[in-house]
C-alpha cells in the first residue's frame, strides 16, 4: 500500500507519514479531514521491501529521527500531533 | 484481525496491572482502546507487543526496548507526564489536573552522564543484583525472575546491576 490521496480543499502539498497502529497519527489524520484539506498519507508500517526503503529515505530528509506522525505541509515539517502548528502550516486558525 | 473482545480483555488486564503497581492508564478510554488495538495488531504481526507509535524492525532482539511497557516509559512519565504513546500517564494527568502534550522520542538519544559510581565491594554480596530496565525494580537472586513483579516485563528485559 503506497500513498493514498484524500480529496479536499487545496492547501498546497500536504503529506502525512503515519503508522496504521498509532493513535497520534490517527488524531492527525482526523484533524486534516475535519479541516477539509486535501492530503496524501502513507502507513509506513504496512509497506515492505523496496517501497519501505524508499519511503524511509524520503522521510529521513524531513525528519532524521524517523518518528510518526510526520506531516510535511508546504515545506514545513511538523513532528507529532501539534494542532496549532498544523493549522498554522495549513493557513487555518 | 483483532477482535473487540480481545481489546477489552487486554485493556482490563493492563488497567489492573497498572493500578496495582502505582501506574495510571490514560483516562481517555477510546484513545486507550486504539492503543491497545495497536498493541494486539503488533502482537499478531511480530509475536510481541511493540509500541504502536513506533516502527518496529520485526526482529525481537532489536525491538526489546520498545516492547510495551518500553524502557523509556518511567523517564517520560517523570519528565513529560506521559509515555511516548500516552498509554500511561502521570497521576496529575490521570486526574485531569495537567494537560497531555506531545512526548519527544527518547529512543536513540544519547544517555546522560553516568552517575558517579560508588565503590562497591562486590565480593561482599551474597547474590548478584538484577535490575528491570523498564521500571528499575531490583532483586538479589541467582538470576532474574521470569516476569518483573512490578511492571510485568519479561526476564530478558533485566540487566545485571551489581
Amino acid at each position: 500500500m503506497g500513498k493514498v490521496h484524500v480529496d479536499g480543499r487545496d492547501a498546497g502539498g500536504v503529506t502525512l507519514y503515519a503508522l496504521s497502529t498509532c493513535m497520534w497519527c490517527k488524531k492527525t489524520k482526523d484533524l486534516l479531514s475535519n479541516l477539509g484539506v486535501g492530503y496524501d498519507y502513507v502507513y509506513v508500517d504496512l509497506t515492505s521491501g523496496a517501497e519501505r526503503a524508499e519511503l524511509i529515505d524520503e522521510l529521513r530528509r524531513f525528519n532524521p529521527d524517523l518518528t510518526f506522525p510526520t506531516l510535511v505541509a508546504n515545506g514545513r515539517v511538523i513532528v507529532g500531533y501539534r494542532e496549532k502548528e498544523i493549522k498554522s502550516a495549513l493557513g487555518v486558525s | 484481525m483483532v477482535s473487540d473482545e480481545d481489546v477489552e480483555q487486554l485493556y482490563q488486564r493492563l488497567k489492573e496491572d497498572a493500578e496495582s503497581a502505582g501506574y495510571h492508564l490514560n483516562p481517555d478510554r477510546s484513545f486507550v482502546m486504539g492503543i491497545v488495538r495497536g498493541l494486539l495488531t503488533n502482537y499478531e504481526r511480530f509475536g510481541y507487543m511493540a509500541c504502536p507509535c513506533r516502527l518496529p524492525s520485526g526482529v525481537r532482539e532489536e525491538d526489546l526496548d520498545i516492547i510495551c511497557p518500553c524502557d523509556y516509559r518511567d523517564q517520560d512519565l517523570t519528565e513529560f507526564g506521559a509515555c511516548y504513546c500516552a498509554l500511561y500517564v502521570s497521576e496529575r494527568i490521570a486526574r485531569g489536573e495537567d494537560e497531555l502534550s506531545p512526548v519527544p522520542e527518547r529512543r536513540g538519544s544519547r544517555p546522560g552522564p553516568a552517575p558517579e559510581s560508588q565503590v562497591v565491594d562486590l565480593t561482599r554480596l551474597s547474590k548478584p543484583v538484577w535490575r528491570c530496565r523498564v521500571c528499575g525494580y531490583l532483586c538479589a537472586r541467582d538470576g532474574p525472575p521470569e516476569v518483573c513483579p512490578i511492571c510485568k516485563a519479561s526476564r530478558e528485559r533485566f540487566e545485571r546491576f551489581m
